[in-house]
């Protein structure tokens, strides 16, 4: 393994003080030494730095300087989503309050926890309910699972709509960005559709009946209307068919889409000049 | 030209003179002679590329009357030239700036919704029953200001076009709105309606989930209860 020579640590043992210094001073050798030292030789490793990019403050020797605050965006993975510099008032918390952040970050956070939440689920008419009521007694942290994931989800609603106002209100949908304000369009429907498909999954009296009011309006769509009911149930009432339905809009159909959507989202938002102008 | 004083002049000669063998007088002669004074043309917002004299290599004389030594090639207007730079702006590193706050945001929401999960169970009814329809029933929070409104309209109405042509309606707003100003003051039409249907909507969702009892019949919920599960 040829390591390139490490310049701070290599000098510091040539120097006279060969003994090993601890905190306390006394010249011995501590547990925490051996710990930091078997870290540095980790950090230094040719796999070590094979994962972390240039730049990274994760790589030995890493020092705070204007190109390494530039190399951790531009060698990082991050660079598909921010730019290495931003407007300065585009950090300021109160310009965006993190909303759109939060609702990608939501995201992310009702995926890891709907995968948990598949593990244990069966999308069968009586199974599904005594799958979601079992999570509460017979599947360790399942009900705080659940819980996560269903404040998260209405925690979601909020902040794309709070976005979405957001974004009026600093009239950030001008051009040159009114399609990706279509985009977001697109996602807060979207985002209300997944929401929609999810509430049915427990199969209890709610879900059963908040869809049935739910979709009872889509039915109303003139013309097709009976045709677009059936699609989307089914079958003419809610029933075993249409939880089917709704568990694969919810866990693959819809996320599927939602991220397609979300990638257009956020290459516009950098293609189209970063944050919009201070007001 | 003109205005080069003799020593500098003699000086310059001097070198010349010494770098090619000719004669000191010889080389001042000919500088003499190749000095046509430039027109001074040049005013206002004009410029004028000259170009170069035909070389005088033996025409010593000055040049007579009536012969240009310059022409214009192309006038430039002074705004016809393209700034290459961009406009400096104030800009600041995402890291440590920005995400430093993204990440605090991202624990901060986590903590929330962790704590208010160890607190709050997620709602599990009985069993779905095709059969027993409870009294009210609603629909997701988020649709119950549409659900309101089929209390005033028809379903048609209510369900399908008011959604539907909201949608579109707020997808076209960067096509409808012609305005280039993000200025609020500048905006007040826009904001005011925006403001305005955001508002509607707000209050028709609060009326559908906490105004309406059984049979969806108005109520305060101060002294029927609330009708209103998440």
């Amino acid at each position: 393994m040829t390591r390139p020579p490490a310049g701070a640590e290599t000098e510091r043992t040539e120097g006279p003080a060969e003994v090993p210094t601890n905190a306390s001073g006394n010249g011995k050798t501590t547990l925490g030494d051996r710990v930091a030292k078997a870290g540095e030789r980790v950090r230094g490793s040719e796999a070590w730095e094979s994962i972390f990019r240039p730049g990274s403050p994760f790589r030995k020797g890493y020092a705070d300087s204007p190109r390494n605050r530039s190399y951790v965006i531009m060698n990082n993975v991050l660079y598909h989503l921010h730019p290495v510099k931003v407007k300065r008032h585009g950090v300021r918390l109160s310009y965006t309050l993190c909303l759109g952040g939060l609702s990608f970050f939501l995201f992310i956070l009702l995926t890891i926890t709907g995968i948990f939440l598949m593990f244990y689920y069966t999308p069968a008419v009586p199974q599904a309910y005594n799958d979601i009521a079992a999570l509460s007694t017979n599947v360790a942290f399942g009900q705080l699972v659940r819980n996560l994931h269903r404040w998260g989800a209405h925690l979601m609603v909020i902040t794309v709509f709070l976005h979405m106002t957001r974004v009026f209100y600093h009239g950030a949908y001008k051009p040159p960005r009114e399609f990706n304000w279509v985009v977001g369009v697109v996602l807060l429907f979207l985002t209300l559709l997944l929401s929609f498909t999810g509430y049915l999954l427990p199969w209890d009296q709610l879900a059963r009946w908040a869809v049935t009011v739910g979709s009872n309006m889509a039915g109303y769509t003139p013309v097709f209307g009976q045709q677009v009911s059936f699609v989307l149930l089914g079958g003419i009432q809610v029933g075993a068919p249409t939880l089917l339905r709704f568990y694969v809009l919810h866990v693959l159909a819809l996320p599927f889409l939602i991220v397609i959507f979300m990638a257009v989202h956020f290459w516009r938002v950098r293609k189209d000049g970063g944050i919009s102008g201070p007001l | 030209m003109a205005n080069i004083p003799d020593h500098l002049l003699r000086r310059s000669a001097e070198a010349k003179a010494k770098a090619t063998g000719m004669l000191v007088e010889q080389v001042l002669a000919e500088m003499a002679g190749g000095a046509v004074p430039a027109a001074a043309a040049a005013g206002g917002a004009t410029a004028v590329a000259s170009a170069p004299a035909t070389a005088p290599a033996q025409a010593i004389p000055a040049v007579p009357e009536g012969v240009r030594t310059q022409r214009m090639l192309t006038v430039v207007k002074a705004k016809a030239i393209q700034q290459v730079k961009r406009e400096p702006t104030d800009k600041v590193n995402v890291w440590p700036h920005l995400l430093a706050i993204e990440f605090v945001a991202l624990l901060v929401v986590t903590a929330l919704l962790v704590v208010f999960s160890v607190f709050q169970n997620a709602p599990l009814l009985e069993l779905a029953n095709p059969n027993a329809q409870p009294n009210p029933s609603k629909a997701p929070w988020y649709f119950l200001g549409l659900q309101e409104l089929l209390s005033y309209f028809d379903p048609q109405v209510a369900g399908v076009l008011i959604p539907g042509l909201g949608l579109a309606a707020i997808a076209a707003i960067p096509y409808v709105d012609r305005n280039r100003s993000t200025r609020p003051s500048d905006r007040k039409f826009a904001i005011m309606m925006f403001t305005f249907f955001v508002v509607a909507a707000a209050i028709l969702t609060i009326i559908g989930s906490f105004y309406r009892g059984k049979g969806f019949t108005f109520t305060f919920p101060w002294r029927d209860g609330i009708f209103f599960d998440l």
